[in-house]
């Protein structure tokens, strides 16, 4: 199914991107304070990485902070989130822009159990503004799943030409292949990311499944110790979503290159 | 002991894979990580759990489980019930939790 900007990939020679695609601030309760825009951005500009993406747990509320912080800083960011379905899994969802963003969060706001967070027993929900100040905390608990299922929020993401993938598909917790045993059809998840816990090559030994998709690897940091070296490499002609969707699928002499 | 007769003493609501309620069940197993479920459940095992999605039906026919008891009042998926009937595994709802399911079936066999 094409994206909204399906066919505008020929726009330039693909160029190299280091990406890190799945990145939470302070504003994931189980995300150390230090996560602020300030320090996630001069990390991952000293680390060399082109692209990262702001993926809170089932809320996009401080992507707007990093992405206009680190606005004139060489760094792109792009707007997403890490929703977790019925099933407990993690999936994380890409927007090409802040108001798309919004508008998913909207959704996924409403399918979310309305409790406050209670910050001694999952941590503080920090928000910032766009010069990396808090400027408060977010009460509703983001540590907990929607009433959709991932069939249902990847069906929804790719109606509203979002970007949707499994997230950290090796891992024991919150994953797909972990709560629902293997995962679906190409067809339904072309894309899947991979922790950078292990190789890739080892990835591949214990999931023959990914064989055939395309994989990104990324940090899920929570911790500023753990940004900065996990990356992916992304043949683009332009950092921008769109392009990102050319890659996925190798248009135009564009690929996800992951090592 | 059947699943027919499993279902009737449990008062398990019948939802999908008729076809298979002449299945024997000797044992049982509770769990929501299809991971676990496909490591540990044994064949004749009845299945109870609260993942109500269609990869429980794949998992069912791989563990050779007699049938699978969606509790808690979840709803299994659409797509859930269209493949247990393909397969004939029995899908059986309850409002009763995991517990209570468990520990009836327990007592019963």
């Amino acid at each position: 199914m094409p994206g909204p900007g399906a066919g505008t990939a020929k726009a330039g020679k693909p160029r190299v991107f280091a990406a890190d695609l799945h990145v939470h601030t302070a504003l994931s309760p189980c995300a150390e304070t230090e996560m602020s825009p300030g320090n996630i951005v001069g990390l991952a500009l000293e680390y060399g990485l082109d692209i990262v993406a702001v993926t809170d747990h089932n809320s996009g509320a401080n992507a707007r902070a990093v992405s206009e912080f680190a606005a004139g800083t060489g760094l792109v960011v792009w707007p997403g989130m890490e929703v977790q379905t019925k099933e407990e899994v993690h999936l994380v969802v890409l927007a090409d822009d802040l108001a798309l963003l919004e508008d998913w969060q909207e959704l996924v706001y409403r399918h979310l159990p309305s409790r406050p967070n209670r910050p001694d027993v999952f941590g503080e929900q920090t928000l910032f503004d766009n010069e990396g100040r808090v400027t408060g905390v977010l009460e509703r608990l983001l540590l907990t799943s929607v009433d959709l299922s991932v069939d249902e929020v990847r069906r929804e993401a790719r109606r509203r030409g979002l970007v949707c993938y499994p997230a950290h598909v090796d891992r024991p917790a919150y994953g797909y292949v972990s709560n629902l045993g293997f995962l679906p059809p190409a067809s339904d998840f072309d894309l899947i990311e991979v922790s950078s816990r292990l190789t890739l090559g080892e990835v591949k030994a214990k999931l023959p499944s990914l064989e055939g998709r395309t994989i990104v690897i990324s940090s899920d940091a929570h911790r500023l110790e753990e940004l900065g070296p996990a990356r992916t490499w992304l043949h683009m002609g332009q950092p921008t979503l769109d392009e990102f969707r050319a890659a996925i699928v190798g248009r135009d002499g564009r690929k996800v290159e992951a090592l | 002991m059947k699943v027919s007769e499993v279902a009737k003493a449990l008062g398990l609501d019948v939802v999908a894979g008729v076809a298979g309620l002449d299945r024997e069940v000797t044992g049982g197993y509770s769990g929501d990580l299809l991971s676990d479920v496909m490591a540990r459940a044994k064949p004749k095992d009845l299945w109870i759990t609260i993942q109500g999605h269609q990869n429980i039906v794949a998992v069912a026919v791989l563990t050779e489980v007699a049938g699978v008891v969606v509790s808690g009042s979840v709803e299994p998926e659409r797509d859930t019930l269209e493949r247990a009937d393909r397969e004939g595994i029995p899908v059986m709802r309850t409002p009763l939790s995991v517990f209570e399911v468990a520990g009836r079936l327990h007592k019963l066999l």
